[in-house]
């Protein structure tokens, strides 16, 4: 189970690689900014920023997974916490930037200027 | 059920006698459950910003024109590398954080003493950098403009570098005395006085024929982009701030107002007025969890020192305070994507 007393250096070592290397990827793609990711869009987002997204979830889950451990938790322990917070923020971010992308709408075909 | 080595010590068994819910213990549970509020917490303040960036995203500030500063290399542009060395420093104090959680398993006091404390060590080396980059960001670099309209105007040369009010306003000879709390009447005193005055930054710009204003609004390539008169087209590149010609910079400029330098959290010099809110707030929100984790790190960790779960015969209490440590790092992540990089 989850305390076998097993050192985990290793693993340890081994995902604090995998999160630097991401890390440096992630910066260099920062300041690069290659056009044929950046210029490009799907789904409303340039294939960058959906790059930087990805790489961020994949760290977050080296981070919950080994790190904070919860590889080794029982199985009702991490669908209890794992699943609401994907459900809940997937909603959230769904209803936020779709209403603000309707007001961005609003504004820019308004015939009141807000902004000169 | 077998977690923690509790065998001699009753207080974490729950009120059922052996079995405990989830397989875990009271105070580790309620520690994933507090994260689960605390993450959603953070996704709503997270959520929250992307809401303001989609609803002005013509015009929101590109982070790698904002956070440029690096440790003694004034005047370099140096975009982001301060800020992965912040994410390296809480990224390895994970890794320590960890690697005592490891040792305390096995019992090795001193091992446990010796990651715990770089953990701390970790810690306030971050907290510290995230004040510096607030420093800079109040402070500011360039100045900017703020029209009566509301949109904020900014100043480039003629090879589309940017160009700070200092370099080409004048001095006039201007009464502008800072009313302080010993020359008020009253409980009176001000905002402090900007550098320069509206109107020396316009004379400082008549005398510069060369200077242009560049706006806030990012140069999309679109079809009425292309045609618009009133743009600079050699200068302004796609995705950029849009740069105006010399002609549209001076008309723009005659409706000037403020002069914007650095950030506070009703204007700031580098675009929209939400961003330096936002930043402010959620960057604090975090940082004010990376202290209070180095506060509860540094009590833990003499806890270990005096032996306190040694007596105990579990460091469970470590694994517990190490969770809400990698939360912070996980936060971070996060934070470091969507101000930073997206």
């Amino acid at each position: 189970m989850s305390h076998e007393h097993v050192s985990n250096t290793k693993r340890i070592w081994t995902v604090f690689g995998i999160l630097s290397v991401i890390t440096i990827v992630e910066v260099f793609f920062g300041i690069l900014k290659p056009e044929a990711l950046h210029l490009n869009s799907f789904l409303g987002l340039n294939l960058l920023n959906w790059l930087f997204i990805i790489l961020t979830l994949v760290k977050a889950y080296y981070i919950v997974y080994a790190f904070m451990h919860m590889e080794g938790e029982a199985s009702t322990l991490r669908n209890a916490v794992i699943w609401p917070l994907i459900f809940l923020v997937i909603y959230l971010l769904f209803i936020l930037l779709t209403e603000a992308h309707y007001i961005f709408g609003v504004f820019k075909n308004s015939t009141i200027k807000w902004n000169f | 059920m077998e977690t923690v080595t509790t065998a001699n010590s009753g207080e974490k068994i729950w009120g059922g006698g052996d079995t405990q819910p989830m397989g875990a213990s009271y105070g580790k549970l309620m520690m994933w459950f507090f994260i689960l509020s605390d993450a959603l917490t953070f996704s709503g303040f997270l959520a929250a910003y992307g809401f303001s960036r989609f609803k002005f995203i013509e015009t929101w500030p590109l982070a790698d024109e904002v956070f440029t500063h690096f440790p003694f290399m004034h005047g370099v542009s140096a975009p982001m590398y301060y800020v992965a060395f912040m994410t390296f420093v809480l990224i390895f104090s994970s890794v320590t954080m960890v690697l005592a959680v490891d040792a305390g398993h096995q019992m090795k006091k001193d091992k446990v003493v010796l990651y715990m404390f770089l953990t701390i060590i970790g810690g306030l080396i971050f907290v510290g950098s995230q004040a510096w980059e607030w420093k800079n960001f109040i402070k500011g670099e360039y100045g900017a403009i703020e029209t009566k309209g509301g949109s904020l105007l900014q100043f480039v040369d003629k090879e589309g570098h940017r160009v700070a009010l200092a370099d080409f306003a004048v001095r006039l000879p201007e009464e502008r005395v800072q009313l302080t709390r010993s020359e008020g009447k009253w409980f009176m005193s001000e905002d402090a006085l900007p550098t320069y005055s509206v109107a020396e930054v316009e004379a400082g710009f008549k005398a510069h024929p060369d200077l242009l204003v560049r706006t806030e609004v990012i140069y999309e390539e679109s079809a009425a982009d292309k045609s618009n008169a009133t743009i600079n087209h050699e200068l302004t590149k796609h995705k950029h701030k849009t740069i105006l010609t010399r002609a549209e910079s001076e008309k723009r400029l005659s409706q000037a107002k403020l002069v914007v330098e650095g950030a506070n959290l009703t204007r700031n010099e580098y675009g929209s007025k939400l961003f330096a809110d936002f930043f402010f707030f959620i960057t604090g929100f975090h940082g004010f969890h990376v202290f209070s984790g180095v506060i509860i790190n540094i009590i833990i960790f003499f806890n270990v020192l005096i032996g306190t779960y040694e007596k105990r015969k579990s460091y469970e209490m470590v694994e517990k305070v190490g969770l809400y440590w990698h939360f912070v790092d996980l936060v971070w992540v996060f934070v470091f994507t969507v101000f930073y990089l997206v």
